[in-house]
């Protein structure tokens, strides 16, 4: 594993974790994991699941104790001193969730006297919290009728009572629709901005972009790569372009184009004609600029363009040259239809 | 709203210097505000949910009805009287039972709640994880106390005699309470241990039904062959019938009382500690 580390901050690691292992039976859901997270800044902890994210988050919690390794939140030992530690971290997770038979309101004044805010500040501060996250509406409501988007804003909302100097979102918005995850990556940009140091985990690497400073990717255990966001899109292949051409007979004609070009780097351009589409990834904006530059000296007229960011699986591939799953690249058929 | 910042300069093992001295130990007063807290948890919770009451609210008039009216006859002549001698005898033993049964609720109760994602929030925070579960108890206790009320005012409706004094029949609920709460701990170590609900529940019968009908709760031990005898005159339940029927109606109570006492001392000694650790090593 190699550290890139190229804007180092002048704070100390909030999070500081040393060859982590912890086995389920046959199963090494950690098998030596090392990462820190500076102080003030969002480290993304990007897998697929069953990589070891929730496990890792779960240690740094307190909530199981590793088989060997150590690791520090805030200079306290998760081992030695977990009820310091259980003083500064907030969590917010698929698991570590509401009363559901409680009321937004009851929960949140809830966790603010166990705590041990006085009552009238838990009231306050459940008040408050529920207008920030825009819940006053359903305050008194039992949690269990909230939709998807809103358990997951009083979830947040609960792990900040406290104002946690450390704060873990283990897989944030997966099961959210777009709207509602744009919801919860606004709400947690704030908290980064008033200073909170957070450890994200997830599986998708827009979700890593939008809101990690640095990037740790883990893989059945193992921490595989690791660096800033910039670095480690530039280390996968950066960015897809996705290309409907006007007429979709003309995909072969693209293909051939984009081949005899020799373009550096998009020489694994793949047309899917049962979408229309042809995908050319690129390393660069001069690229993005060559291709259409080329499409349109050939008169090979485009309807509709835009690019992606690599996608989880695409990373690991990068990575690792192993796919995680099948991904669309599988079902290209080989004989593409003149 | 403020985001507390570390200290810088504790990035590896030392402690921030203000917290140096702090191990991170709760007081009492702590302890007592986050059991409140908790306590009102689960109140909230049965308000939400109010047909979790109904066992409480429920069993004592079903129980007495089935056995005075079943079995009141027969057995009151067999002890000398009628159905009225019964009554007196098996509201006494059934407030003993009524404990066994709400604390078998503990048990399914804790094995559901305990599976949700609110536990892992809990064990995350600042609090000792044994107020969790002592709020429950707390909880339970008063479910159990609104079916001992409930249970001694279907009695007396139907004619059960107090024949010592209130203090006596008060003595009579503080036992079958402190019992209760004893039992509470057992289920709640099973509730923790056990994998489903159902099998907490089947587990519960399975220890409950000998426990209940091989006492002297229903019918007096007399009868009975030499090998149960034996075993009714040893069971926890035996004694707390016994002593709840002296302090109501009278009779010695001291050997009762203090085996009922000593019994649910060392249940609660045992099984408590059990259930915090197995409640602070759930994974």
């Amino acid at each position: 594993m190699t550290r890139i580390d190229k804007n180092p901050r002048t704070g100390g690691n909030a999070v500081e974790v040393r060859g982590l292992v912890k086995h389920y039976g046959e199963t090494k859901a950690l098998d030596g994991v090392d990462l820190d997270v500076r102080e003030g800044t969002v480290l993304g902890v990007l897998g697929p699941n069953g990589a070891g994210k929730t496990t890792l988050v779960r240690c740094l919690s307190t909530l199981i104790v590793p088989d060997a390794g150590h690791a520090t939140v805030a200079g306290y030992d998760v081992v030695k001193q977990p009820r310091q530690l259980r003083r500064i971290i907030g969590l917010t997770g698929q698991y570590a969730s509401v009363d559901e038979k409680l009321s937004g309101w009851e929960n949140l004044y809830m966790i603010g006297r166990l705590l041990d805010l006085p009552r009238k500040t838990a009231r306050t501060r459940a008040d408050e919290l529920l207008e920030r996250f825009s819940l006053t509406e359903a305050a008194k409501r039992p949690a269990m009728n909230y939709s998807g988007g809103m358990r997951r804003r009083l979830d947040l909302a609960a792990s900040m009572i406290g104002s946690p100097a450390v704060l873990y979102l283990d897989e944030p918005t997966t099961g959210l629709d777009p709207r509602t995850r744009n919801e919860v990556w606004d709400e947690v940009q704030r908290m980064v901005a008033e200073g909170a140091t957070v450890l994200l985990t997830t599986q998708y690497m827009e979700e890593a972009e939008q809101l990690a400073n640095e990037l740790t990717v883990i893989d059945k255990g193992r921490i595989i790569a690791n660096g800033g966001v910039d670095e480690l899109k530039a280390k996968v292949g950066g960015r897809t372009l996705q290309i409907r051409p006007t007429d979709p007979a003309q995909l072969p004609a693209m293909v051939k184009a984009l081949a005899e070009a020799g373009l550096d780097g998009i020489a694994g351009s793949q047309a899917v004609p049962d979408e229309g589409m042809l995908y050319v990834p690129i390393l660069s904006d001069d690229q993005l600029t060559a291709v259409i530059g080329l499409f349109a000296g050939r008169g090979l007229s485009i309807a509709h363009i835009a690019t992606a960011l690599p996608s989880l699986d695409e990373v690991f591939l990068a990575i690792t040259g192993e796919k995680t799953s099948p991904s669309v690249t599988d079902t290209i058929p080989e004989e593409v239809p003149a | 709203m403020s985001t507390a910042t570390l200290t810088p300069d504790a990035p590896t093992g030392s402690a921030p210097a203000k917290v140096l001295h702090d191990e991170g130990r709760i007081g009492l007063r702590g302890n007592l505000r986050h059991i409140g807290a908790l306590v009102r948890r689960n109140l909230l919770q049965i308000k939400q949910d109010p047909e979790s009451m109904f066992d409480a609210l429920l069993m004592p008039i079903v129980f007495t009805l089935l056995f005075v009216y079943v079995f009141g006859g027969s057995v009151g002549a067999s002890l000398g009287g009628d159905r009225q001698t019964y009554i007196n005898y098996v509201i006494p033993g059934l407030m003993a039972m009524m404990g066994m049964n709400i604390a078998m609720a503990v048990g399914t109760g804790v094995n559901d709640d305990f599976r949700k994602g609110v536990m892992d929030r809990f064990r995350t925070m600042p609090i000792a994880r044994s107020s969790v579960l002592i709020a429950k108890i707390v909880v339970e206790l008063g479910r159990m106390m609104v079916a001992t009320v409930i249970l001694l005012g279907m009695g007396f409706l139907i004619g059960m005699q107090l024949k010592t004094s209130v203090f006596g029949l008060l003595a009579a609920v503080g036992l079958s309470a402190a019992f209760g709460v004893a039992i509470m701990w057992i289920f709640m170590l099973l509730g923790l241990s056990l994998k489903t609900a159902q099998a907490v529940q089947g587990m519960g019968f399975l220890v409950m039904m000998p426990l209940q009908f091989g006492s002297s709760i229903f019918a007096p031990p007399t009868t009975m062959p030499g090998w149960l005898r034996s075993f009714t005159d040893y069971n926890p339940l035996s004694n707390l019938a016994d002593a709840a029927r002296g302090l109501m109606l009278g009779g010695p109570v001291a050997h009762s009382v203090w085996l009922t006492l000593g019994w649910a001392a060392a249940i609660t000694l045992v099984t408590a500690p059990l259930a915090v650790s197995k409640f602070r090593k759930k994974t």
